[in-house]
């Protein structure tokens, strides 16, 4: 595979995309949600993670055996907090 | 590894995927940075979700204004990196070692908010340890959640700190027309780490920061 130069258009286009979802995280926090805030601000750091996975690193643009492992590393890290939080809040008596 | 065209090692069959390798390879280097910083922000989910309204109370005496400031100054850095990776890839090296400077320029900016954010935290007692003096009744858990901002963020600085001084080599590298449109690898895998480094502060900001503002 060739490779892929990403031109800069995309590049700068992520970056405002990025800060303009910075802001929204900072202003969505303002606001009580609930329980929802929490994973409406994890929500929006795995998008602006994603945007920065695909477009600044060129995952979207590697062979497929490099995007394989991005989604590996996720996917282990996944487990880890998965599993042990899964434990965790059957096991434990919360604190209230 | 001389010069010109034999920056192909041996066992390679041509450029290309010698640098499709030494792609992959740093992939899976970063994933290992993954499970490493993935320990801290394990450690943290359990103690937020033991002690939620200590770790709310503890945040707010973060600063968010430079916390929101060092996110954005991130951001950008990801920005000239990634400039300076196109700037290599198309031969413009002028703009590489400009780029390339913005980069360093803003990777120490971070570090020097950050500093500013620490003496404040060493100011008001909020350092763990025999100077910690937090008032309310959740002291413990609160010196828990201050634990865990040092080692996540003072990692994350690390991190910066190594990340600046690589910039830096590829920068007087630059300077002596070291990397080429055949040959620019350098530049492409410190730009994954640089990248990656954002990355973990993307994540860092809103869990540190960020908790129950709204108050």
């Amino acid at each position: 595979m060739p490779e892929h130069i990403v031109s800069r258009g995309i590049y700068l286009r992520t970056c405002i995309l990025l800060l303009a979802l910075t802001l929204l995280t900072w202003r969505v926090a303002l606001v009580d949600l609930g329980r929802w805030n929490v994973i409406l601000a994890l929500t929006i750091a795995f998008s602006k993670g994603t945007l920065v996975t695909l477009f600044f690193m060129h995952a979207r643009y590697s062979p497929r055996r490099t995007q394989l492992v991005v989604v590996a590393g996720i996917f282990w890290l996944g487990i880890m907090i998965l599993l042990t939080m899964s434990d965790y809040l059957t096991r434990l008596p919360l604190a209230s | 590894m001389s010069e010109g065209h034999s920056a192909l090692a041996e066992q390679f069959r041509d450029l290309e995927q010698q640098r499709e390798a030494s792609s992959l390879g740093m992939w899976v280097f970063l994933v290992t940075e993954i499970m490493f910083f993935g320990g801290l922000f394990l450690a943290y989910t359990v103690a937020r979700t033991t002690h939620p309204a200590a770790f709310a109370q503890a945040s707010r005496h973060l600063d968010v204004t430079l916390g929101s400031a060092n996110t954005a100054v991130l951001i950008v850095s990801s920005l000239t990196m990634a400039l300076a990776v196109h700037a290599s890839q198309v031969g413009r090296r002028r703009a590489l070692i400009a780029f390339l400077i913005l980069t360093i320029a803003l990777g120490c900016t971070f570090l020097g908010i950050k500093a500013i954010e620490y003496a404040d935290k060493f100011h008001h007692h909020l350092v763990p340890g025999s100077g910690f003096s937090f008032s309310g009744p959740e002291a413990r858990p609160a010196e828990l959640f201050f634990s865990l901002y040092f080692a996540m963020t003072g990692l994350h600085a690390l991190h910066m700190v190594i990340g600046v001084g690589v910039v830096v080599v590829l920068l007087l590298r630059a300077r002596r027309c070291r990397y080429t449109v055949q040959y620019h690898t350098p530049v492409e895998l410190s730009g994954l780490y640089w990248h990656f480094v954002d990355i973990i502060w993307i994540f860092l900001f809103p869990l540190l920061y960020l908790i129950d503002i709204h108050h």
